[in-house]
């Protein structure tokens, strides 16, 4: 007998406001998180600065993906399959803290974030689940 | 023989090694996160390891990307700090103890964990920041690290069972070493936190301190926490708590607590920490 899972897979997409990263998103974001990769180098930092446009175009990227990157709209590249763990060297390359790169997905500013942080974060009471939030 | 002494868990937040490396740890926003971690610098000084197997995972640094490894053991001579997208960390190089990395890796498979081996890869803030906060700024990291990595980031990932299994398993893997070592077993990330979305900023103190609460002496029901409640509960992030379980299985039936300590914020995410000595 195979064992069963303890819950639905279903499930991972009740969370509002949240998109668990998967083997499928995983390969939808393959060229994408490759390109995130490159740039933990310092030559590779220098050559997207230098020349957002060319520098993307090497990737096997989607052009949603190239746009999102130029937009740096991370809200969106999670959505095209990106996990912030990739991404956040965009935002390393770009000079900016985890907090602000985090924070601008939040539908809040840089700074509205971080003062909600410093008050103890965000609470999880009816964002557990899409049917309490109804 | 080789036995196993006494557990670590920590956050492993990149804030917190920037802040140690631009020296900021006694900033207003820093000293609190700082002060928290006295104790173990202290402690440690008189609990020094000769080898620590320090449960992270790798944050798209050297994984991730080809190949995503559920459970895999770095066996390299060393480690380089990885440059994550502004240089690396100025930390020394990490040295491997490959005789009992070795010996461990034979004997969890025997243990039905069928262990990746990396011969190369740099490692990354999950490794790099619990040896900062530990052992502070030292021109040599004191003891050995035997980096074992767990796929907390991509679905499906190991589950809390599984790892409270694995623990277990480094447990009797190092207790047949017949070399005479100190071993320490880490277990960092966490606790609560999620970096993505309109859910961004997530915290769950009253899960995470019940979580400490439970995990020194009735670790029982800590086991069965599902991924899905730790999403729910805890943030995406917060699942990194599954390699607190590695540690804690590994130290044994008894342990006891030293030190804990919990902090909300450092960034985007709750600092939590505790010290075990193994009573076994």
């Amino acid at each position: 007998m195979p064992r069963t899972r303890l819950y639905s897979l279903d499930e991972l997409d009740d969370i509002p406001g949240t998109k668990v990263f998967n083997a499928r998103r995983s390969r939808e974001a393959y060229h994408l998180h490759k390109f995130c990769m490159s740039l933990m180098k310092a030559e590779n930092r220098e050559a997207f600065k230098a020349d957002e446009r060319t520098y993307l175009d090497q990737f096997k990227m989607t052009e949603d993906q190239k746009q999102a990157v130029l937009d740096r709209d991370l809200a969106k590249l999670i959505e095209l399959g990106g996990n912030m763990y990739f991404l956040v060297k965009i935002a390393s390359t770009d000079g900016w803290s985890a907090q602000k790169a985090v924070s601008s997905m939040s539908g809040m500013s840089a700074d509205e974030y971080a003062q909600m942080m410093l008050e103890g974060g965000r609470s999880p009471e009816g964002l557990r689940s899409k049917k309490e939030a109804k | 023989m080789a036995r196993i002494t006494a557990g670590i868990a920590t956050s492993h937040v990149p804030a917190i090694g920037a802040a140690i490396d631009l020296g900021k740890t006694q900033d207003p926003y820093w000293k609190p996160v700082f002060d928290g971690y006295e104790f173990v610098k202290e402690w440690v000084k008189d609990n020094m390891p000769d080898v620590v197997i320090l449960a992270y995972n790798d944050h798209a640094s050297a994984l991730m990307l080809d190949i995503v490894p559920t459970f895999a053991i770095g066996f390299a001579e060393e480690f380089l700090s990885a440059d994550e997208g502004w240089g690396r960390r100025p930390v020394p190089v990490v040295k491997n103890h490959l005789d009992l990395a070795a010996h461990i890796a034979e004997q969890l498979v025997i243990d039905e964990f069928d262990i990746t081996l990396i011969n190369e890869m740099d490692v990354d803030h999950g490794l790099t920041v619990p040896l900062s906060l530990v052992f502070g700024q030292p021109e040599e990291w004191p003891c050995k690290v035997i980096p074992l990595a767990v796929n907390v980031t991509q679905f499906p990932t190991p589950s809390g069972e599984r790892c409270w299994k694995l623990g277990e398993a480094i447990r009797n893997a190092v207790k047949t070493f017949p070399e005479d070592l100190d071993v320490q077993v880490w277990g960092t990330g966490g606790m609560s936190h999620q970096l993505q979305g309109t859910r961004a900023g997530l915290i769950n103190a009253e899960f995470d301190q019940r979580f400490i609460d439970l995990l020194a002496h009735e670790p029982e029901e800590l086991k069965y926490i599902t991924r899905l409640e730790y999403l729910r509960e805890t943030g995406t992030e917060g699942i990194e708590l599954i390699m607190w379980l590695i540690m804690r299985a590994a130290l044994g039936y008894g342990v006891e607590e030293k030190h804990r300590f919990y902090r909300v914020p450092a960034s985007n995410t709750a600092v939590g920490h505790v010290v075990y000595e193994a009573r076994s």
